[in-house]
């Protein structure tokens, strides 16, 4: 074990897995420490879920070595599973049972659950918690979710595609969620199509497309993105103008003079992380 | 210095009884359900009594026979059948991925289901040999021998159907063609066991057939239970065959647990 092991939550080396000749991972390197929101952004059939399974523990990899919580993930035992929670896509099930029984059941499984009433209150379904999980709406029936995913108390938690379906307001109680859990040390390895949520919630973000882990950056600097080019845009008078430059100070300094003060409707804009990476994954394509 | 943390090894049986617990909960709630698992026995022990009034030896009526092998049938289907159908539609929502995602021992799932089987059977039956005695002049077993034997032969019966309805819960492809691959199933297995016909009077070869099957020995041990001692003549073999009952319903839960552990699957097909 080398001293890097102690840092890390996840290490993943040479990662391959094909089916039936076609790979859908095919050398994947990451590594993600404790303590760290990691976010694998990619599109779908990327080899994103194949990748996250094998780190689950849920499918058998090709070749490669994959660390998980210091364990290989494809000999799992309680113990291990103990320690990680995961929250997968499908939901539905427990229909006739209330919120509080399914959570308190699940806390049986593991050795040192957290307060099942007070995970229920941490995810928002407080006021639900009598309430039959056939009556709760997709967005509740999330939170539930999450509530099995972290009755446990675990070190690592899988959060696959968390927030689709959800509205606005309920992905935003969401991400404070997701960063309550953070600040109390948890290591969250999340997926997601969203680009905004990556940026919200990720330290680093890994971008996959094809098989093939493309960067690893933080979400600011991802794909060059704090040295882009900047676009100034500005209401000229025959209508909307915009110039990209690598000086944007100077550009709107010398325009300010010719407009001698205020500039109409003046915006400075870099590229956002949906351009960044619809960038990324299209160069891939080609 | 370090501090060595014993291994955590979960309780399957404590973790089994809390899921059996659950799913009873689950299921006692889903009203149509409870309905049709309870009523439905009931109702066709109800039509066929009132058709089928005749004797078929001295002192027993085929009423009385047709309760035996309703109660049996009642078991297989509780059992075999529900899991059968059940447990793909499970799979598919993924039910079984989030508990192999967790740290439950595998085993606790089975002992769950086996529990809830078996609660439900027991009701059932119950029921039945309430209306069955009220109504159709069945004797409920003096002896405590007889109360011993249909004690056993539920057991080894209903556990034999619940390991062999979630290894037949790996055939179906998808969770909505059970149905379709199931009921057959346990359908031409009533038909040939002695339930709705007399067994004796059934083409030997369809005897052969079934005698490879449960069912048969499980409608055979509950005769030996509330038929009259002189019917044992009337059977194949000119005696109740107890042993013989023990030994293929044993077989069967070897064959069954054998199956179940090296074909069940936690996940869908397509996640490999």
């Amino acid at each position: 074990m080398d001293a890097m092991t102690d840092d890390s939550a996840i290490t993943v080396r040479g990662l391959r897995k094909a089916y039936g000749g076609t790979a859908a991972v095919d050398g994947v390197d990451i590594e993600v420490r404790r303590g760290e929101v990691f976010a694998l952004l990619g599109p779908n059939g990327a080899g994103k879920t194949t990748t996250v399974e094998i780190l689950e523990g849920y499918r058998k990899r090709d070749d490669g070595a994959v660390r998980v919580l210091d364990k290989d993930p494809q000999h799992a035992d309680a113990d291990w599973r103990a320690r990680i929670g995961i929250v997968l896509q499908n939901t539905g099930e427990f229909e006739e049972l209330t919120v509080r029984e399914v959570v308190s059941h699940f806390a049986h499984y593991y050795p040192a659950p957290d307060d099942p009433a007070k995970v229920v209150e941490r995810v928002g379904l407080g006021e639900k918690r009598d309430a039959k999980a056939k009556t709760l709406s997709g967005g509740q029936q999330r939170r539930l979710d999450v509530a099995l995913g972290i009755v446990g108390r675990p070190e690592l938690l899988f959060l696959d595609e968390p927030t689709t379906g959800f509205d606005p307001q309920a992905r935003r109680e969401f991400w404070e969620l997701v960063r309550d859990l953070a600040a109390a040390g948890t290591t969250i390895l999340l997926t997601t199509h969203y680009l905004d949520e990556a940026e919200a919630l990720a330290n680093r973000v890994g971008v996959i497309a094809r098989g093939r882990l493309l960067e690893v950056a933080p979400p600011s600097t991802l794909g060059g993105r704090n040295k882009a080019q900047a676009t100034v845009h500005w209401m000229g008078a025959d209508g909307p103008c915009e110039e990209p430059t690598d000086s944007p100070t100077e550009f709107v300094l010398a325009l300010s003079r010719q407009y001698q003060g205020e500039i109409p409707e003046l915006r400075i804009s870099r590229p956002t992380l949906e351009d960044i990476y619809l960038k990324m994954i299209g160069e891939d394509v080609k | 210095m370090t501090a060595v943390t014993a291994r955590f090894r979960p309780n399957p049986v404590r973790i089994g009884l809390l899921r059996g617990g659950l799913e009873l909960r689950q299921f006692a709630r889903g009203r149509e359900s409870v309905i049709f698992s309870f009523m439905f026995p009931i109702l066709l022990l109800v039509i066929f009594g009132a058709i089928f009034n005749f004797d078929i030896a001295p002192g027993v009526k085929f009423t009385q026979y047709f309760v035996t092998g309703m109660i049996a049938a009642a078991q297989l289907t509780n059992a075999f059948q529900t899991l059968a159908i059940q447990i793909p539609i499970e799979r598919d929502r993924g039910v079984l991925k989030r508990l192999a995602g967790s740290p439950m021992p595998p085993s606790a799932y089975f002992i769950g289901k086996f529990i809830m089987v078996y609660v439900v059977g027991l009701i059932s039956t119950a029921l039945v040999l309430l209306i069955a005695t009220l109504f159709f002049g069945l004797h409920l077993p003096t002896t405590g021998a007889k109360w011993l034997t249909l004690i056993w032969v539920t057991f080894l019966g209903v556990l034999a159907c619940t390991l062999c309805g979630i290894a037949f819960s790996s055939i179906p492809r998808e969770g909505k063609r059970a149905p379709a691959v199931v009921t057959p199933v346990a359908l031409v297995l009533q038909f040939i066991s002695g339930v709705f016909f007399v067994f004796t009077q059934l083409p030997k070869w369809m005897q052969q057939v079934a005698a490879i099957f449960p069912l048969k020995w499980m409608t055979q041990g509950m005769r030996s239970v509330f038929l009259p001692e002189s019917f044992a003549q009337q059977e194949p073999a000119g005696s109740w065959e107890l042993g013989k009952v023990a030994l293929v319903l044993g077989a069967w839960v070897v064959i069954g647990l054998a199956l179940c552990l090296l074909t069940f699957r936690w996940t869908a097909r397509d996640d490999r």
